[in-house]
């Protein structure tokens, strides 16, 4: 699989001809809320794409079209927000996402070993999804959770003072609840 | 009421042990929104200069003067229309997790001292920018808005004062330059992250050009009590020159990590020993102060007060107030090259030195610690550092993410040393070198 990390987004090339994927009813009222904090409406951008997120998993070229279309702005405007954030992903992820944090603390604590372990346990690199689509491993800047390093997010639920061992007991229940 | 000389942990008064929320009944219970009421009752200059005495410092690292900076903003009179106070919630300076402390436990007590910054600037909307991955925050944050607009503490009027505010949360998506606070409001109205140019400065023309102030978490957690309590209390709380309290922090191989409300200029030692001191059978070798982009400390400065000023003199910064602790058993190249990493990778891309700099400097960190270092790299990297140092970026990501590789190089260079000659790292980072010659015979 291709990796996904925000820093490879930039050799990601949309191509606009593609077909629009209109918002759907729920999309399109979540963003019209949003629009109404704002005095323009291109500053809801990131909010539409996390909105569309929640509700496809990721962003595909067809709903960032339709992003640009509801927000007055060009696709590719949109795509330069969207390739800029960490937290948009481009691509598909798996039904889990697992980011670990590899920042200074938890990298003290242990983090090396962390990764080591799962990508073993996953046969897959940081970055990649499972080929079963169940898991994506991302690694993450600090989580802000220095004080139970090391620490890992999966989903949105944050895990404290991981170990290898702890970590792929995680890993192993996210497969079963995917298959 | 509480005895106000017994209240020396304002931030963290109502903080609970279990990890639950304080509920807006609570808050109200004890002088909760009473900052609030007695900040609406005097003129929005008058509550500018309360803050500008008290000498409230912000405290997201910059240490300015709050106060100062809400007296930049133009008079009402002189130009009126739109104006924005916005929460900068975005924590993301590695080994920081004091205002997430605070928002998970303590919503109301930001909701209100934002409320107090919006009155002294006349600003009727109030932004909390909140990192994306605090989610539990951001469920609290969002309860406890509802529950101050249902209440009447914000809206439209507050507390039936004249005054009008509406607060809405927006999370953000995840990038550490959202936190300088031009690139925050660059984000705010759905572009990059990119920094502003300045001047004009954001108190002039800001979120879609009006005027604008940006505060930390916790700078404005203490205006509630600020305004409650007054200065002299505000400054009898501080030991040194600064006043009030700090968050302090501290992670890496201690016993128990972890963050505490402390007076602000408490010595480094004593906030390690909060932390119950190092971990059995490792050392201490040195310390971040404030964060990743702060310069490394030694064992020497143990005994200095952690407040803006003396950690300044010893070269670095308090930053955050979060300190990183280093030990006998970390590799400080790899440590050092995973600080770089993290300020490469968050890198907005704006500017040539910051964009192409620090990757170079990680290349070059990417070899020492895997055994391929050269000597001349060490002059190398210091040059480096002075052509991302202050002066040649547009902002300061680059300039903080030299600092802990300068200071590295200043305190631990045998250590780079060792990574050269032995060619390989000695805590065992990279394998050692497989040199037949020097095999015993088996």
């Amino acid at each position: 699989m291709t990796p996904i990390i925000a820093t490879d987004a930039a050799t990601h090339c949309a191509d606009w001809r593609l077909k629009i994927e209109p918002l759907n009813e729920h999309e399109e009222t979540a963003i019209a809320a949003q629009i109404h904090h704002y005095p323009q409406p291109q500053a809801a951008a990131i909010e539409a794409l996390k909105i569309v997120q929640q509700q496809q998993g990721w962003v595909s070229d067809g709903k960032v079209k339709a992003i640009a279309q509801r927000l007055q702005m060009s696709p590719d405007e949109v795509d330069s927000v969207a390739t800029f954030y960490n937290k948009i992903y481009r691509q598909p992820v798996g039904t889990t996402v697992i980011s670990i944090c590899d920042s200074v603390s938890c990298w003290i604590m242990g983090y090396q070993g962390l990764a080591q372990a799962v990508t073993q346990e996953l046969n897959i690199a940081l970055g990649e999804t499972t080929p079963d689509g169940a898991i994506t491993l991302l690694p993450t800047p600090c989580l802000g959770a220095c004080d139970h390093a090391p620490v890992a997010m999966v989903d949105d639920q944050l895990t404290r003072q991981l170990t290898p061992a702890s970590l792929i007991l995680l890993v192993r229940r996210a497969q079963e609840q995917s298959s | 009421m509480t005895n106000i000389q017994t209240i020396n942990q304002p931030l963290s008064q109502h903080i609970k042990a279990d990890g639950s929320v304080t509920t807006l009944a609570e808050y109200q219970s004890n002088y909760g929104y009473q900052g609030l009421t007695k900040a609406l009752s005097m003129s929005p200059s008058e509550v500018v200069d309360w803050v500008k005495n008290a000498n409230l410092r912000g405290r997201g690292g910059a240490g300015f003067s709050a106060g100062l900076k809400w007296s930049f903003v133009p008079p009402l009179e002189k130009l009126p229309g739109q104006r924005y106070v916005i929460c900068n919630a975005d924590e993301m300076e590695p080994g920081t997790f004091k205002d997430r402390w605070l928002m998970e436990h303590d919503p109301h007590q930001l909701i209100e001292g934002l409320a107090i910054a919006a009155y002294a600037v006349q600003a009727d909307t109030a932004f909390i920018f909140l990192r994306a991955d605090y989610d539990l925050c951001a469920e609290r944050l969002q309860h406890a808005i509802d529950e101050a607009h249902a209440a009447g503490l914000l809206g439209d009027p507050v507390n039936e004062s004249g005054f009008s505010l509406t607060m809405l949360l927006h999370t953000s998506a995840g990038r550490y330059i959202c936190g300088e606070e031009t690139a925050l409001i660059n984000s705010l109205e759905g572009k990059r992250a990119q920094p502003r140019f300045k001047p004009p400065f954001p108190q002039v023309s800001g979120l879609f050009g009006r005027p604008t102030v940006v505060n930390n978490t916790e700078t404005l957690c203490n205006l509630p009590h600020i305004l409650y309590h007054g200065i002299d209390w505000f400054a009898n709380l501080g030991l040194g020159d600064d006043n009030g309290t700090k968050i302090y922090g501290v992670s890496g191989r201690v016993k128990t990590p972890g963050c505490w409300e402390l007076p602000i200029g408490t010595k480094v030692a004593d906030i390690i020993a909060m932390a119950g001191g190092m971990q059995d059978g490792v050392k201490l070798r040195g310390f971040l102060p404030g964060g990743g982009s702060t310069d490394f400390l030694t064992e020497e400065h143990l005994n200095l007060a952690m407040d803006y000023g003396t950690i300044q003199h010893a070269g670095s910064r308090m930053g955050t107030g979060t300190m990183i602790l280093l030990d006998d058993q970390t590799c400080v190249v790899g440590m050092v090259l995973n600080l770089i990493q993290f300020f490469a990778q968050e890198s907005c891309g704006w500017c040539t030195p910051c964009r192409n700099g620090l990757p170079f400097i990680r290349q070059i960190l990417t070899d020492l610690e895997a055994g391929r270092g050269q000597h001349e790299d060490l002059e190398h990297l210091l040059k480096l550092c002075g052509y991302i140092g202050i002066g040649n970026t547009f902002c300061a990501l680059a300039p903080g993410a030299a600092e802990p590789l300068q200071s590295a190089l200043k305190y631990f260079r045998d250590d780079f040393v060792a990574h050269i000659e032995q060619a390989c790292c000695p805590h065992g980072n990279s394998p050692k070198p497989d040199n037949g010659l020097k095999k015993e015979a088996m």
